[in-house]
Parts: C-alpha cells; sequence; structure tokens
C-alpha cells in the first residue's frame, strides 16, 4: 500500500490516488463512529464489542457464557458442514465456488464493481447453488444460516476489512449510512437512535446492543428464535418492532446497510456463529 | 448428539447436547390443534459396566437438551455410553472414549 | 469442530475478566450465591412428596445454585447445581410456576459427582427450588428466578 501511494504521488503529482480517497473518507467515519462507542464505554477493547450486549450487561454475560460452554448451535454448525460438502445433483460442491474449505466469509460483504452492487455471503451461496441447478434457499432462517454459520466458524478470528474503492462503492456506503442514521416507520426510530445513542440502557426489558461489531457474530442462534438465522432476518424484525416497513432479506437496502455496519466495524474479528438472547 | 468426556484430575467431566424439540405437549400450531408431547424421559450414561448417571427428565428441560455431569473411577480411553429414551419411545445411544485434558 | 465457545473467548477479545470454568459449576461467579429464604410451595411440596415419600424437609445452605438474576429468555435459562452434604442419593429441580414443577431428577450413582449443570425452562418468574436427598433426609434450597418477557423480538 505504502509503495503504490508514493508511486502515485511520484506518478500524478497530487496528493492521493483515487482509491485512497474513498477508503480515507470512510476511515474517517469509522474513527467517528468507533470513538463514539469507546467514549461511551470506557475500560471495553475494541473487540469486546463484537460479544455486543454481553461486553456491557453483567448478568446477561454469565448467562451467555454458561449457553456458549455448549451452545445449542453447534447441532446446527454440523449440519452445516453436512450441507456444504454435500455434493449438488450435478455432481459439484460449494467448494468448487468457495475456495479454502469455505472459510471466506471474512471476505464478504464487498462491492462488485462490474456487477455494482454489495455481495454478501448468503447471496454468493444462493447464487453458487442457481449456477449448479440448484434452488435458491430461503434467506432468514434453515439451511442458508446452517451453511453461513459453519462459514463463519471457518473464518472465525480473521479480521473485518471491508474496502470501498470507488464511487460507486462509496455510493453503496452512503446508501446503508443513511439507512442506519434515518427515521422511519411509525415509532419514527431510527438504528443510530437505539444502537447508538441508547446503547446499554432498556427498551422494555431489553438492553440495547452496541452498533459496533453488529455484523461480525452472525449467523446467531436467536434463544428467542430457538433457532440459527441471518443477519437480514433480524433487519427484517427489527425494522418490524419499530413499526417500519421491513425490506426483503438481500435487498439492496439490507445489502447496503450491512456493507455500511460491517464497514463501520473494520479492525475487529470475525466471531460467528454465535448465541444471542 | 454430541458429547464431550474429558478427564480432569480424577474426575470425567461430561458435556452432551442432544437434538430434540422436547414439546410439552401444550403448544398449539397456527390452526390451533395441540402439537403433541415429545419429550426425553430418561437419559443415561454407563462406563465400565457400571452406571454412572441416571436422570428423568421432561419437558421443563429445554429444547435441545443440554446436560453435563461429572463422574470418577475411569481414565483416558475408557469408553462411556450414553443413551437416552423419550416418551414416545424413541432412542438414541452413542459411544465416546474419554480424552485428557 | 466442536471447540468451545471458552476457547473463542480466549483468542478474541476478552478483557472483561471471564470465571475459568473448572468442572461444571462457575466457583465465586456473580451467579453463585447460595438459597433465598423461600418456603416451597403447595405446588412444589406435593411433587416432592410424590416423588421421595413424607420424608421430613430441611433447609440447608449446603447446596449450591448457580441460576440467573434475570433469566436472559425462560426457554433456556443456564442453571447449575451442586452440593457438599455427605451420602448424596438424588437431586431433584422444580420450577414452581411451570405446569409440571418436577423439571429433572439425578440419581447421584456411587460414582457420581453431585454436580449437574442443564439448560431448563421456566414459564414465569419463579422459584426454582432443590431437594437434595442424603442418608434419609431431604434437604432444600432455592433460588428466585425473574423472567421478563423481551422487548425486541422480531
Amino acid at each position: 500500500m505504502r509503495v503504490m501511494f508514493f508511486l502515485s504521488v511520484i506518478l500524478f503529482g497530487s496528493g492521493v490516488s483515487y482509491a485512497e480517497n474513498y477508503n480515507k473518507k470512510v476511515e474517517k467515519d469509522i474513527e467517528e463512529f468507533r470513538g463514539f462507542f469507546m467514549e461511551k464505554f470506557p475500560g471495553i477493547t475494541l473487540d469486546d464489542f463484537a460479544d455486543g450486549v454481553y461486553a456491557i450487561n453483567d448478568n446477561a454475560r454469565q448467562q451467555w457464557i454458561a449457553i456458549e460452554d455448549f451452545p445449542p448451535y453447534e447441532l446446527d454448525l454440523e449440519e452445516g458442514e453436512r450441507l456444504f460438502n454435500t455434493p449438488f445433483a450435478n455432481g459439484k460442491t460449494y467448494g468448487d465456488c468457495f475456495p479454502d474449505g469455505g472459510a471466506v466469509r471474512h471476505k464478504y460483504p464487498y462491492f462488485d464493481e462490474q456487477r455494482k452492487e454489495v455481495i454478501t455471503l448468503e447471496m454468493a451461496i444462493n447464487e453458487c447453488r442457481v449456477a449448479n441447478g440448484e434452488n435458491p434457499l430461503k434467506y432468514k432462517k434453515g439451511d442458508i444460516a446452517k451453511l453461513s454459520a459453519y462459514m463463519a466458524y471457518l473464518s472465525h478470528n480473521k479480521l473485518v476489512d471491508v474496502r470501498v474503492d470507488s464511487e460507486s462503492a462509496y455510493e453503496a456506503y452512503l446508501s446503508g449510512k443513511e439507512f442506519f442514521y434515518s427515521k422511519r416507520g411509525k415509532l419514527n426510530m431510527s438504528c443510530a437512535g437505539c444502537h447508538m445513542r441508547y446503547t446499554g440502557r432498556r427498551a422494555r426489558s431489553e438492553t440495547i446492543s452496541p452498533a459496533l461489531g453488529h455484523p461480525s457474530h452472525f449467523p446467531v442462534f436467536r434463544l428467542k428464535w430457538g433457532n440459527m438465522g441471518t443477519l437480514h432476518r433480524r433487519y427484517a424484525g427489527c425494522n418490524n418492532n419499530t413499526g417500519a416497513k421491513p425490506f426483503a432479506p438481500q435487498s439492496e437496502e439490507y445489502r447496503n446497510l450491512e456493507f455500511f455496519q460491517t464497514i463501520m466495524s473494520n479492525g475487529m474479528h470475525f466471531n460467528g456463529p454465535a448465541s444471542r438472547k | 448428539m454430541k458429547v464431550r468426556a474429558i478427564l480432569r484430575d480424577a474426575t470425567v467431566q461430561v458435556k452432551m447436547l442432544i437434538k430434540h424439540p422436547m414439546e410439552t405437549g401444550r403448544r398449539k400450531d397456527e390452526e390451533g390443534n395441540i402439537l403433541p408431547a415429545h419429550y426425553i424421559t430418561e437419559i443415561k450414561a454407563v462406563c465400565k459396566g457400571d452406571d454412572v448417571f441416571r436422570a428423568e427428565v421432561g419437558p421443563g428441560v429445554s429444547m435441545d437438551p443440554y446436560i453435563s455431569f461429572a463422574f470418577d473411577g475411569a481414565n483416558t480411553g475408557d469408553t462411556l455410553t450414553i443413551s437416552w429414551k423419550d416418551n414416545k419411545g424413541e432412542s438414541e445411544t452413542l459411544d465416546v472414549v474419554i480424552s485428557g485434558a | 469442530m466442536g471447540i468451545s465457545r471458552r476457547h473463542f473467548l480466549k483468542t478474541v477479545g476478552g478483557s472483561i475478566a471471564c470465571a475459568t470454568l473448572a468442572g461444571v459449576t462457575l466457583p465465586g461467579s456473580v451467579m453463585a450465591k447460595g438459597g433465598d429464604d423461600h418456603a416451597l410451595s403447595d405446588n412444589v411440596n406435593a411433587a416432592v412428596k410424590a416423588k421421595y415419600g413424607a420424608l421430613p424437609i430441611e433447609k440447608s445452605d449446603r447446596i449450591q445454585i448457580k441460576a440467573p438474576e434475570i433469566a436472559e429468555n425462560g426457554a433456556f435459562v443456564p442453571v447449575s447445581v451442586s452440593t457438599d452434604l455427605p451420602g448424596v442419593t438424588s437431586i431433584s429441580i422444580y420450577a414452581d410456576a411451570n405446569f409440571t414443577p418436577i423439571v429433572a431428577s439425578f440419581d447421584i450413582l456411587p460414582k457420581t459427582r453431585p454436580d449437574v449443570s442443564l439448560r431448563i425452562r421456566m414459564a414465569k418468574t419463579s422459584n426454582m427450588d432443590v431437594i437434595v436427598k442424603a442418608g434419609d433426609k431431604l434437604y432444600r434450597a432455592s433460588r428466585e428466578v425473574k423472567v421478563t418477557i423481551g422487548g425486541c423480538g422480531g
């Protein structure tokens, strides 16, 4: 990266190349976003935030630790591994779409410059299926969540490092950012309203989780669901709960939101799948 | 089911996670029909010919039961046999080899 | 496959001290308090009698219960029970407000340690009562577990 920087200074005589510009703008946002939470919760490290509410509420954390000792999703992980290794009707497997035995969760989401859209892991899983003559899976729970859980498990502890390398990517980022900060629905609430300002405080009997690190631990086994669910399942549920129209899972809106949220978590480490309340 | 059996000092720590709906028999489906009761009623563990664990459970235990217990008098390499039965007469048995910490 | 979360917690973050999980109970953790001072309800008393007969029941502070003060979710309440009473042959767990108060019963056989952990269902805020049979006597301890209705579903 440094070499390229100096090269572009020499070659173009200007300070910074175009690709760096967007990443630099985004970096500024990340610093501000991260700083907000670090200031609000001193003594909690960046990676601790990946544990969500469990980093800031001890009663909840104790139960979570007890459950994570042998979490319910271990059964889903086994199933996810089996699904990943089961050949399609045409004889190919997911391994033919995803390198490294499927340890690629940390490469998503990313902005596809040719297609000019954000690609998420779940979307890529279904594209692999369709390309191999299989039906796409439903996006909120079931097999998609188990496959995603298995792949997340393989990428455990990999760095979150989403790049914004073009104007189109930056636009998708801004679109996700706008969604995050916009009030919507009957209760006129925004993601930021709860998951920034109200973090650690209560909505009825729930303690609100910090947005910093939100996507890192998905998919999750939510005790409330009694099964595994994807990030977009949670997005839809949360929108629904605040009286706002939920978008379809893997809609452009939610993919851009996931893009923004993951970028805000750059520098953290993926720690999915996880158990949540 | 998944089982971990680990010898720590002289005690074997056993943890099990069993796939089972533990349906209470009091829940209704969308049409209002009762979902029939379907839950594990007993769990047993045997090692070197002796029962080392026996439990009676029921709908008060969470779905996909997780149970952890400990017993003495075994070594790494010994086989632990875990089995369960439910109210419908279904059952499952699994052998695990006790490993070191 | 099957690496426990504890392994994860050690490798990712974890600056907040986590109690080391030695054995099946968490020694000295926030939740490992002694019992609350609750008498058994009629419900539970009847269930105890049905299982153990009309033996006298004595409160004991030698039964350790680990249970959350406020359950995250009433369908998955992680609890641990252990005792240092001598001559234990049985441990039973009851949830007063459940349709069927008895949750689980464990035979403590010669090689079995009187130390169990499991995830239970609690229908609503109520006592979790533990009965330990040691010798010819029954001993009891209780913890109240609050169960709330969550605010954020979806």
